[in-house]
């Protein structure tokens, strides 16, 4: 198989505070490839954004990455600083926000902004700029784009923004997109179209997408694999069907079981007894025995087999739907 | 856009006849011009007829309607301790008053958002933090103290600055002006640090909570995660949102210079405006204490009218608003 886009390899991110160090995100590894849409989920705080955050090296200090890789189509970006690492961003890793209210500059011409990314990576004239841009909002879908590069953010709707911010993702052609809950800020109507036009755009020009959400409907629709991660660690990793319909890790299972999907027909929404344990007091073990009804003696003392990218589905000791396939 | 322009004038001059009517009714506690004017020898008949001769013995509304009166026409009429007509007094101590303010003013405003910017970039840094402890100091002196350490240290101890006056000026017929002599150059740089230094630290400070609110947010992050460079991030993205509601403050704070300008031109005893109103003030000098008060006023709310023009200009979603539920 050719090199992956994204490899993130043995990643731990942690933040020193006064009362010790916490590890919002603790050793996980995953693959993305292009033209692959690698969905993540989990519950609040479970570490999805900061692993994003990670990824295109934007952590908020404290917050630092003590281990691990982060291979961009094979080469080391973990340890770049500064300029190094301000030339690929946008060029060849490029993030979407929840927001896009505010993740736009309101006092600059959606064209300003484009105009100003695509001249800052690429080597064109200034009236290409404007002709790529005009271009690049003609591609996300915003109708008569030559009229409204001259537009100021305010003057879109809600989904039209949430497709300049795309656009001006995308408008350095980079490799990789993180998209951190896209469209959670949006109206149920447009949310389906944008992550059609995700989707679209990721078969289009062959980019990796990283896309976290939290909700399993927009997994189900958009992702070719999907990653669960529990309170910072990766709870288990595979391909999208295989995952929402055999869940291996238990609180994959409960987290299908609390979630309205149309695909499982189910009549009854069971909650997960519990909640996810603050960073601060993570119970010895694995994180989730105490929700966790197969929990055993080992579970309580050991965090349970490590999920590499490579090998094993879900981080478990005890995983479900392991028996042969006819007997569910 | 003319409909709120107009509207607001309207509004302005309210508020100035407002004003006036408060200063018209505080006067008369200031004390009895009269007793000023005519010295120890005087006849219970003498004072009833110039308090008659000046007006006074009307109630202070309908003293307050003929200031009016003469005022929009441009006449404030004659000072009780000069004898001559107040509009031209002030005319001539205009420009002292306008050359200080407007140096005071650019080093309020330079310094002040150039600093505001370095200590929100550089907020760990060692020197933004030193700049923001000294700060404090500007905001906590009072001006007249930061005046007389200023000349105690340049003119006393160190003697390379003058501690009073204006130095030489150059008549230009209507204007005399400090700029273009050495001596008035010089005369011009303590009053001005004084005058301008508490307006500096409070738009330093203002600068720097702005910025760093500006800096948080989404779209600053999402510049940087389209790999723009820092430089264009802190002047282009986040220095322009700065500005918005910096320049209400900014604004007032100009203003409130040539108001200030009293003390400092008192420490200095600057030939200004602000000097001539105290001087009023100690004689009961009622129409150079009106017409001062009403020009204060009038830029006060000139000020206020061209902070909220400037609005439009910067930000884009009040001229839509505006032009659009305006009318
Ligand atoms: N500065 C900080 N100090 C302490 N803890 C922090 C800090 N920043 C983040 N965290 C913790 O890191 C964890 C991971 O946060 P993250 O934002 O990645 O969660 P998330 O999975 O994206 O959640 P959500 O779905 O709400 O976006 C959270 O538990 C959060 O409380
Ligand atoms: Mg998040």
């Amino acid at each position: 198989m050719s090199t992956p886009v994204l490899s993130v390899r043995d990643l731990v991110v942690e933040i020193p505070t006064r009362h010790g160090i916490l590890r919002p995100v603790d050793h996980v590894s995953y693959d993305i490839h292009a033209g692959e849409i690698l969905g993540v989920v989990g519950e609040s705080g479970a570490g999805k954004s900061m692993t994003g955050n990670a990824v295109i090296g934007l952590l908020d200090p404290p917050a630092r990455i003590t281990v691990g890789q982060i291979l961009l189509s094979g080469e080391p970006v973990h340890a770049l600083k500064g300029e190094k690492l301000r030339r690929l961003r946008g060029k060849r890793m490029a993030m979407i926000f929840q927001d896009p209210l505010t993740s736009l500059n309101p006092l600059l011409t959606v064209g300003e902004q484009l105009e100003e990314t695509i001249l800052e990576h690429m080597n064109v004239s200034q009236a290409e700029a404007r002709r790529r841009a005009v271009a690049q909002l003609e591609e996300v879908g915003i109708p008569a784009a030559e009229a409204r590069i001259g537009s100021y953010p305010h003057e879109f709707s809600g989904g039209m923004r949430q497709r300049v911010v795309i656009a001006l993702a995308l408008c350095a052609e980079p490799e990789l997109v993180i998209a951190d809950e896209p469209t959670t800020a949006l109206d149920v109507s447009v949310q389906a179209q944008i992550i059609a036009l995700l989707k679209r755009l990721c078969r289009e020009r062959g980019v990796a997408v990283m896309l976290v959400t939290h909700d399993m409907g927009v997994i189900a629709e958009a992702a070719d694999r999907v990653a669960v991660m529990y309170a910072g660690r990766l709870a288990e990793l595979g391909p999208v069907r295989e995952v929402l319909t055999r869940a291996h890790h238990p609180y994959t299972a409960g987290l299908m079981a609390s979630t309205p999907l149309a695909s499982q027909g189910r009549k009854r929404l069971v909650q997960i007894p519990g909640a996810m344990p603050r960073l601060g007091n993570l119970p010895q073990g694995c994180a989730f025995h105490p929700r966790c009804d197969r929990a055993q003696d080992v579970c309580r003392r050991d965090p349970g087999p490590t999920l590499d990218a490579y090998r094993g589905r879900a981080a478990c000791w005890f995983p479900l739907n392991t028996e042969e396939k006819a007997a569910t | 856009m003319l409909a709120y322009i107009i509207r607001r004038i309207g509004q302005s001059i309210l508020v100035l006849f407002v004003v006036g009517l408060v200063a018209f009714s505080m006067f008369r506690f200031v004390g009895d011009p009269v007793d000023n004017m005519l010295g120890q020898e005087r006849t219970q008949a003498d004072v009833e007829r110039l308090r008659e001769q000046l007006g006074l013995d009307q109630p202070f509304v309908v003293q307050y309607y003929k200031f009016l009166e003469q005022a929009v026409q441009g006449n404030f009429g004659l000072s009780y301790r000069q004898g001559r007509p107040v509009a031209e007094i002030l005319l001539e101590r205009a420009p002292a008053t306008l050359e200080l303010a407007f140096v005071s003013g650019l080093l309020a405003l330079a310094g002040g958002i150039g600093l505001g910017i370095y200590t929100a970039i550089r907020r760990r840094g060692i020197s933004a933090n030193a700049i923001m402890t000294l700060s404090l100091v500007g905001v906590s002196l009072p001006t007249f103290l930061i005046g007389i350490l200023l000349i105690y240290l340049f003119s006393v101890e160190l003697g390379w600055l003058p501690s009073f006056g204006r130095g030489e000026v150059v008549d230009l017929g209507w204007w005399t002006t400090g700029f273009l002599t050495v001596s008035g150059l010089k005369a011009l740089i303590l009053p001005a640090i004084t005058l301008g230094l508490y307006q500096m630290t409070l738009i330093m400070r203002l600068v720097r909570t702005e910025m760093l609110e500006v800096l948080r947010m989404d779209y600053i992050r999402f510049a940087r995660a389209r790999g723009i460079r820092e430089k264009s991030v802190n002047f282009r993205h986040a220095l322009k949102n700065t500005l918005v509601p910096v320049i209400t403050i900014t604004g007032l704070q100009l203003g409130s210079i040539i108001a200030f300008a009293i003390i400092t031109e008192t420490v200095f005893q600057w030939p200004g405006v602000g000097l001539l109103f105290i001087n009023a003030i100690q004689f009961v000098d009622i129409p150079v204490m009106a017409a001062y008060l009403m020009l204060i006023s009038v830029m006060f709310v000139g000020i206020n009218l061209i902070v909220d023009m400037l609005y439009f200009a910067i930000d884009p979603r009040l001229r839509v608003d505006r032009t659009a539920g305006g009318h």
